[in-house]
């Protein structure tokens, strides 16, 4: 692996320049098949958002937009921060790197904790579809359709969650190794490869915040 | 025998651990069709208890309970865990990087971790058999299997989503590797068409696999948390659920045919020694079945409950992708046409592929269409159809690619004479096996019943005779194949004289595949170049 004297050079390519092309294709790739994954999910929304609309925005009020709206926030800030990353990998700038990359890691936990503070919440509401949910009190008629919208809820919101955990579990490797000193300016493309998953998990919130949170009826 | 032996792939270094913890793709594809192997071994015992069954219209085997999971099992094995990385996961492993002139995947860790989640999704999938096996059907229709089913369900649906990653590990290496690390000279349309097969079986992959994935997983919080997302009692679309479920599982097909495709491609031409006929022809059909594929899932649905103008829409798609394949067969005839053909074992399978799929292929038009397909719809036509495409079709073209780079993968060869004698016994066995259930089928008899009608019994008599051909033909093969890894004669570098770089190398190669990096000055099949480069005629 350290073919030549040059870090990071896996020994089935030419050079840093073919590596990294690849690398980034093969994530290119990766965050294609996200996006057929988030799809399945989004167009099962679609499909019931447009059968229940009432049920959906009386759902959707249930949520509290306040963190929703602070968790986009957090996570648009922490792209900033992932994008200065990058920059400053590619000017050598280790002080800045590591910097970057504990802001990024501070937000996407911030993300967890609010998500915690939520999920806590809409267990003490009886909100959670087979675990506890309790339609009676509700102030609608189909409560089912409402336990249907929630079903939605957790498994997007769930999954993008998990989806930041793993950003969590990957900045964690990053961290140390930056701190060492391993990317420079000719080797820093596995923080620009992190970048584009960060990217991507962060757009998928762009897409849910307003799915979910934001058509209910005031 | 002074000499030295060649350090190779297979004796550079010893030890289970040099194999379970290698990152050469030669040896990872070797471990790929050893587990591949096993678990068709399962499957096809399945599929015995199944067709032991049927010999009589009574249910005097097996309880109705227990022909259920047997044919699920079946199913479930034989499309996850067996059809879907055969050709990728083994052949492709093994010759793609060689084909392009690469050391190795670009991935190389990427593809050992596909092998490992492969082999825990398939001990997770036989823990799930070991606990009684399921009873859904290899569709995992809901809500019966969201709410209703007694099997274990979550454990199964869990190896088959966890069995999807591996498989969008292989193709995104694949498709990373195609583009940036083929050999100097080795320009998009001089690849071999079995890599423009994989390329387009990998843009399958990605973008199918990633949807089932996401289906069952909600399937499994539908049924292990209690969420309702399928739940008709919620207000939940079972039919939504066979809509996501089959965007991925029609393209399935193609993620099992498109591969074996490919190396009829290169066993037509290498057995006729000549270029094959219209390349770009097959190039684009290949991808215009990545594409179409995608739009016809549909079809699955005409009585489900979906509207009669989507019908027609799918319809009209469905047989649209008739057209590339139908492309590709001609191309193929064509090349055999006034080519100096030889009928060596991997050349038998690749014609038994043509034949056996023109009738898988003709036969999907009858349920593309709509009328027909009514009354076809969940008979044995269907299981026949499907048959024929996949054992007729991925099987024929996976045994044809193993016998033809066999040699390549173990320097070994097989002994021909029973190669040829399988291949028959293979395609007659298979015949015998699902001819008979088109007419059973059009006659109507239903498919996953364990009780049929008595008029039936001489189909199903028939058939079950034809299985046990079937599968005296799969023994000798795998069995002579095991010897001659070891005991057989010693190959040279090109036994078959065909056109390729995989045929440029050692037969086993070098753990880096070449000495030196390889350039390409020839396009894909060029017989005419190579054979006046080494001075013979073949005019």
């Amino acid at each position: 692996m350290h073919r030549e004297g040059i870090y990071g050079l896996h020994e089935q390519f030419e050079d840093l320049a073919q590596q990294k092309e690849s690398s980034l294709i093969g994530m290119w790739a990766f965050v294609a098949q996200e996006v057929l994954f988030f799809g399945g999910a989004f167009f099962t929304y679609a499909v019931y958002r447009f059968m229940y609309p009432e049920a959906f925005s009386y759902g959707s009020s249930l949520l509290d937009v306040r963190f929703g709206a602070f968790n986009t926030v957090v996570l648009l800030l922490s792209s900033f921060t992932v994008a200065m990353a990058v920059r400053a990998a590619q000017l050598n700038d280790k002080k800045q790197l590591v910097g970057f990359l504990l802001a990024t890691l501070f937000f996407a936990s911030t993300f967890m904790g609010i998500k915690y503070i939520e999920y806590s919440s809409k267990y003490e509401h009886h909100l959670i579809p087979g675990i506890n949910f309790d339609g009676s009190h509700l102030d609608f008629d189909n409560p089912e359709k409402v336990e249907l919208f929630m079903s939605i809820y957790f498994a997007l919101t769930g999954l993008h969650g998990l989806h930041v955990l793993v950003g969590i579990l990957i900045l964690l490797w990053l961290i140390p190794v930056s701190i060492k000193g391993r990317f420079t300016s000719s080797y820093y493309f596995p923080v620009e490869i992190f970048g584009l998953y960060w990217h991507f998990v962060d757009i998928v919130w762009i897409f849910l915040f307003p799915l979910l949170y934001l058509i209910g009826v005031s | 025998m002074h000499q030295k032996e060649n350090v190779n792939y297979l004796n550079v270094e010893y030890g289970i651990k040099s194999w379970l913890f290698t990152k050469d793709h030669k040896r990872i594809g070797v471990m790929y069709l050893i587990a591949v192997t096993l678990f068709f071994i399962v499957g096809a015992l399945a599929a015995l208890g199944v067709r032991l069954e049927l010999l009589t219209p009574e249910g005097d085997l097996m309880s109705s309970d227990a022909y259920n999971r047997f044919f699920t099992m079946h199913g479930v094995i034989m499309i996850f865990l067996f059809l879907i990385p055969s050709i990728p996961a083994v052949l492709g492993n093994f010759v793609l990087p060689i084909m392009i002139g690469a050391r190795d995947l670009a991935f190389p860790r990427i593809n050992l971790l596909s092998w490992y989640i492969f082999i825990f999704s398939g001990i997770i999938g036989i823990i799930g058999i070991l606990k009684g096996g399921i009873d859904t059907g290899w569709t995992f229709y809901t809500p019966y299997s969201s709410i209703y089913s007694h099997t274990p369900v979550v454990l199964v649906a869990f190896a088959a989503f966890l069995v999807g990653f591996s498989s969008i590990l292989t193709g995104l290496n694949f498709i990373a590797t195609v583009h940036t690390m083929r050999a100097p000279g080795l320009s998009w349309f001089r690849l071999p068409l079995f890599v423009w097969a994989m390329y387009a079986t990998s843009l399958v992959i990605m973008l199918g696999t990633p949807v089932v994935a996401i289906t069952l997983v909600l399937l499994i919080l539908d049924r292990a948390v209690g969420l309702g997302i399928f739940n008709p009692t919620l207000g939940g679309d079972p039919v939504l659920f066979q809509h996501l479920f089959w965007f991925y599982s029609h393209p399935a097909v193609y993620i099992m045919i498109l591969p074996a495709m490919g190396v009829v491609s290169e066993v037509v031409s290498a057995f006729s020694r000549k270029k094959v006929f219209g390349y770009k022809f097959i190039v684009y059909s290949s991808m215009a079945i990545a594409v179409i594929g995608f739009l016809v899932w549909g079809h699955h649905m005409y009585t489900s409950g979906q509207s009669a103008l989507s019908g027609i829409v799918f319809s009209i798609l469905t047989v649209l992708v008739g057209v590339p394949t139908a492309v590709k067969i001609l191309n193929w005839t064509v090349t055999l046409y006034r080519g100096s053909v030889s009928f060596e074992a991997p050349m038998l399978y690749a014609l038994g592929f043509m034949g056996l799929f023109i009738i898988g292929g003709l036969t999907g038009l009858f349920l593309a269409a709509l009328g027909t397909d009514v009354h076809l719809h969940d008979t044995y036509f269907v299981v026949a159809h499907f048959h024929y495409t996949m054992v007729g079709g991925a099987i024929m073209g996976f045994l044809a690619g193993l016998h033809y780079w066999w040699p390549k993968i173990t320097g070994r060869m097989y002994p021909e004479f029973l190669g040829k004698f399988g291949a028959i016994v293979v395609f007659v066995g298979f015949h015998l096996t699902f001819l008979p259930q088109f007419v059973a089928g059009y006659l109507g008899m239903p498919r996953r019943y364990h009780y049929y009608v008595p008029e039936f019994q001489f189909y199903n008599i028939l058939s079950t005779a034809g299985a046990t051909i079937l599968g005296a033909g799969m023994i000798l093969v795998i069995g002579y194949l095991v010897w001659s890894a070891r005991y057989g004669e010693k190959a040279v570098s090109n036994p078959w004289r065909a056109v390729g770089l995989e045929w440029e190398t050692a037969s086993p190669p070098h753990p880096h595949n070449f000495e030196e990096v390889p350039r390409v000055e020839w396009d894909a099949y060029d017989y005419e170049y190579k054979y006046k480069k080494e001075g013979v005629s073949f005019a």
